[in-house]
């Protein structure tokens, strides 16, 4: 009777990473029990343009996790029920261009196929052809065909109706407090505001609230959030093709500065309606909106598509990326504390990056060869452990 | 095509010669008059309906009329987007019909440093709406910042400049009054315009204060689409269109008084052109001497109805039926439970009910309209009578020949900015989301006071002595006292309200799995239930990014709180994430991105 069962793994956080974690553990037969204190998708997932990218990524390990999981994400999508296949899965490609010198997103694209990806450099002419409205500035761009789109909301709830149908439960509303652990200091259960609940292992996905939710388990990791907000116009026809982005977006993934930084990233959704993000701002959990940011979202994508000025914008969100100083994911069990797994810190690319991460939480789970190498994401590394 | 302007002849009004204005309608010419608003243009030749939705092509026209639902969009000189409820005609526009979602083709309206002439100036003294070129601009300083010129707003303005505040009073209208006292446009030289209004005097004597006010700094055509902290931002220029000058203003305290727009359920044919919201055919009538049918049945709960009837015999219109959902035990029980509340409205029922017997208009309780038929526009309802708890009686359908139908369950507070300013909210009177206050108005968040319909909903008389009460306060002043017992008296009335004109849980049977529930993107009942059922969420963003139920333009204002009754809780209150809207309206994002000021 699934449910009744002690599940072997608490999955705290019903977010696009901890569904992808229960939908990989549950498909290799692992019994998961998925708890949030709010709901499914509530948090960071619903508050993303769901990015699928490897354009912006330079190599390294992070580019390495981002390649696999543009593949798993083909598995992960022929594993869904098909009453909720749809998620608005889109292979729509990736347009960077750049306004300015030509050279630096040229050498950048160069290192990118080095690493495996597909980065074709086009000309402006062919870049009008890929994006008719695109600004006449355009000195150069690259092709990314690999970039995808999905709706995050839809592909969390999809994956956690998988880990239901195979027997795998979801408990909204239910927040973990800390973990119970035997004298031996394993991991034993999570202690909830609804009870305590007996398990053989917890992973925290708790996304931006990683950092806290893991010193309350008595293991603390540095994993902050940063906020980033989005705009969404009013429902337009067929205008923005592909994910385009202005080659200033590079640079500001990478970086640690607190001061508010954006950069262009402009696509259309299904419903007609086009994203603009992207800001990235440390600035703890506050959420109020700032103006000041939605003006610098609005002036670069006017730059870069000159019709949007006179498209209304309806509505910004916001919400906040978690990250680890060193900028690349948490994956993997917690040395100091038998039981306890971390899956985080993946800031804006949780979303492409969650299959394989939950691949792999799954393979380091049932001592099975990983699909990609682990070390660069362990839990005990300088940046994440806090003294 | 049903709808028509009233003729001026006999006009209670009295209204003087129109001052014609040449537009083009889909390239056709088109004689409007000065003060109509597109959409009034565009009825007064009996056409309702000026745009199709995206994905079933569905024609739609006004529904709302009031400016919260974006129903009523249409192209004006090559932008799309444009309330036409909203947008008053110029000479030279070139109106267009929306088919669905639609790229702007022009890249500056044809006069936009005459943006706002045609506008009464602004009065008092010199406000923000000042030079657009210089940059690095800080923003404007007011002591109080009303936003909302209805009851509250005009109220709490006036009492806040007597207090010694500088006050800037801030409204999307051409015009002070709001819903309640709602203004005919100057341009119509109406010589008895007091004939159609209720209260004229009192309002008149408010009004002309308000515009001589030495300390009262009026923004017409102005919305406040965004809040930090104690800075607004605003936008000023005629309704949605480009070019509006965006700025800010900076309040040591600020007064909402936002007020509400009607509560629709939904229903088979609900989303047909010629259903209408009550609030929508009295501001077309009051507003535009335009009637929405000439056979119309206004149905729905609570004493509101009865003005929008008023309303609509006063141009012209047959009120073939005027339908009560709640039966008449509720009503006469709910009026009972406080006995000292209820002679002063028994009056006012009276005159009512003079009015209904002289137009021979039925009022009937316990009944409602359950479907609307016709192919492109409404020809039918078919009303049922309703159990107390408004579940249709079996059997008791009924059909009647219509040319439009009215309705209006209440009211739903316009709660973004309160929401935005971090005002915590509570369950107000009538099962609504209202906002906290206390016995100063003030919220939650220190500053910030709010007045009217966004604390429970309750009416005119209280929304007005709430609006001083806050305006003193705002002004820190102390608040007269015989106002705080007008409040008191009015929150005691409000409750006898909800409890004589509830909204009961039974018109969730009134719907059909394929009833379109969120009208802006063409969601059915059926896909919410599923998106609930089959995704496992129950409310708030997740809830709507998988339904896409309140993701259109109007940001949920519709649907929300019926979405959340469907799929959540019994209570019919919406999640307070559904009123998180911190871009308040729409923004024209050139506008965004001119943004002067130096942040």
């Amino acid at each position: 009777m699934p449910g009744s069962a002690t599940p072997d793994v608490v999955v705290v956080g019903a977010g696009m990473i901890g569904a992808a974690c229960a939908e990989a553990l549950s498909a290799a037969g692992v019994r998961v029990l998925v708890i949030d204190r709010d709901g499914p998708a509530a948090g960071t997932t619903a508050a993303g343009e769901g990015n699928i990218l490897v354009s912006d990524k330079e190599p390294g390990p992070e580019l390495e996790l981002a390649i696999a999981s543009r593949a798993e994400w083909d598995v992960v999508l022929s594993r869904l029920p098909r009453r909720v296949a749809d998620v608005e899965w889109e292979t729509k490609g990736g347009v960077v261009v750049a306004t300015t010198d030509p050279e630096p997103l040229k050498a950048f694209a160069a290192k990118q196929r080095e690493a495996g990806v597909s980065a074709r450099v086009i000309t402006p002419a062919e870049a009008f052809q890929l994006e008719p409205l695109l600004t006449p500035r355009v000195t150069v761009g690259v092709h990314y065909p690999d970039d995808a789109q999905v709706q995050p909301v839809l592909a969390a709830t999809a994956l956690l109706t998988a880990v239901r149908d195979r027997g795998g439960e979801v408990r909204s509303g239910v927040t973990a407090r800390a973990v119970r652990r035997s004298a031996q200091g394993r991991v034993v259960g999570v202690e909830t505001d609804d009870g305590v609940i007996a398990c053989g292992a917890v992973l925290n996905a708790c996304g931006p609230w990683a950092g806290p939710f893991s010193a309350d388990a008595g293991a603390p990791i540095q994993v902050l959030p940063r906020r980033g907000m989005i705009l969404v116009t009013a429902p337009l026809p067929e205008c923005v093709r592909h994910k385009v982005y202005d080659a200033d977006y590079v640079g500001a993934v990478g970086s640690g500065d607190a001061e508010l930084q954006t950069s262009t990233v402009v696509e259309s959704t299904r419903s007609g309606t086009v994203l603009i993000g992207s800001s990235r701002e440390r600035i703890g959990f506050d959420d109020s909106v700032r103006v000041k940011v939605l003006r610098e979202l609005a002036a670069k994508a006017v730059g870069l598509f000159p019709f949007l000025g006179d498209v209304p914008v309806m509505r910004a969100y916001g919400g906040f990326r978690p990250y680890a100083p060193d900028h690349l994911p948490v994956i993997g069990p917690d040395p100091r504390t038998p039981g306890l797994w971390h899956a985080t810190g993946h800031e804006g690319a949780g979303i492409g990056l969650a299959p394989s991460t939950g691949r792999l939480v799954t393979e380091l789970f049932l001592g099975l060869a990983p699909h990609v190498d682990p070390d660069p994401f362990r839990v005990d590394r300088p940046a994440v452990l806090a003294s | 095509m049903t709808a028509y302007l009233r003729p001026r002849d006999g006009d209670p009004a009295d209204l003087g010669t129109p001052t014609p204005v040449e537009i083009t309608v889909d390239v056709e010419p088109l004689t409007a008059h000065a003060g109509q608003t597109v959409a009034a243009a565009l009825l007064s030749t009996g056409r309702d309906t000026w745009r199709t939705t995206r994905a079933a092509a569905r024609p739609r026209g006004i529904f709302c009329g009031i400016g919260a639902c974006q129903d009523c969009l249409v192209i004006v000189n090559g932008t799309p987007d444009i309330r036409a409820c909203q947008r008053t005609v110029q000479a030279g526009d070139a109106v267009a019909t929306q088919l669905g979602a639609v790229l702007p083709t022009s890249t500056q309206p044809p006069n936009a440093d005459a943006a706002g002439s045609a506008t009464p100036p602004p009065t008092g003294s010199a406000g923000p709406a000042s030079s657009h070129s210089t940059s690095n601009r800080r923003p404007q300083v007011a002591d109080v910042v009303v936003v909302g010129a209805g009851p509250a707003g005009v109220a709490a303005a006036l009492a806040a400049a007597d207090g010694g505040a500088r006050v800037v009073l801030i409204d999307a209208a051409r015009a002070v009054g709001g819903q309640f006292n709602r203004q005919l446009p100057v341009e119509f030289g109406a010589r008895r315009a007091g004939r159609l209004q209720h209260g004229w005097k009192g309002f008149v004597g408010r009004r002309d204060r308000v515009a001589g006010h030495e300390r009262i700094t009026q923004l017409a055509e102005s919305s406040v689409w965004a809040i930090e902290g104690l800075r607004l931002w605003v936008q000023k220029g005629p309704a949605d269109s480009v070019g509006r000058e965006v700025f800010a203003v900076d309040a040591k305290a600020l007064v909402l008084a936002t007020g509400a727009y009607d509560r629709v359920l939904p229903f088979p044919g609900w989303d047909l052109p010629g259903v209408y919201t009550a609030g929508a055919a009295q501001a077309l009538a009051k507003g535009q001497r335009i009637s929405v049918g000439r056979r119309v049945v206004v149905a729905g709960t609570g004493p509101f109805l009865l003005p929008v009837a008023e309303s609509l015999v006063g141009v012209g219109a047959e009120v073939v039926e005027l339908l009560e959902a709640n039966t008449l035990r509720t009503v006469r029980r709910g009026w009972l439970t406080d006995p000292l509340v209820a002679p002063g409205k028994f009056r006012e029922s009276l005159g009512y009910g003079a009015l209904l017997a002289k137009h021979r208009i039925p009022l009937r309780h316990g009944q409602t309209v359950v479907a609307a038929h016709g192919t492109d526009h409404v020809e039918a309802v078919t009303v049922a009578r309703l159990d107390d708890g408004w579940r249709p009686i079996a059997g008791s359908e009924r059909r009647i020949e219509v040319d439009a139908v009215c309705l209006g369950f209440g009211f739903t507070a316009q709660l973004e900015l309160a929401v935005s300013a971090r005002c915590n909210l509570t369950t107000g009177p009538d099962g609504g989301p209202a906002v906290v206050v206390d016995a100063n108005q003030e919220t939650t968040t220190p500053g910030v006071f709010a007045a009217g319909e966004l604390t429970g909903i309750g009416g005119a008389d209280l929304a007005a002595a709430e609006g001083r009460v806050a305006g003193a306060a705002a002004a820190r002043q102390v608040a007269v006292q015989e106002d705080v017992e007008s409040v008191q008296k009015g929150r005691r009335f409000a409750a006898v309200l909800a409890r004589a004109y509830p909204v009961r849980d039974g018109w969730r049977e009134w719907s059909k799995p394929d009833t379109v529930v969120c009208r802006c993107e063409e969601v059915t009942r059926a896909e919410v239930e599923a998106a609930a059922a089959e995704r496992g969420v129950q409310d708030g963003r997740a809830l709507k990014l998988s339904s896409r139920a309140g993701l259109g333009l109007c940001q949920g204002r519709v649907c929300s709180r019926t979405v959340g009754a469907l799929v959540g809780s019994p209570e019919s209150t919406a999640p307070e994430s559904s009123m998180k809207r911190p871009i308040a309206v729409p923004v024209r994002l050139r506008d965004l991105a001119e943004v002067q000021e130096d942040l």
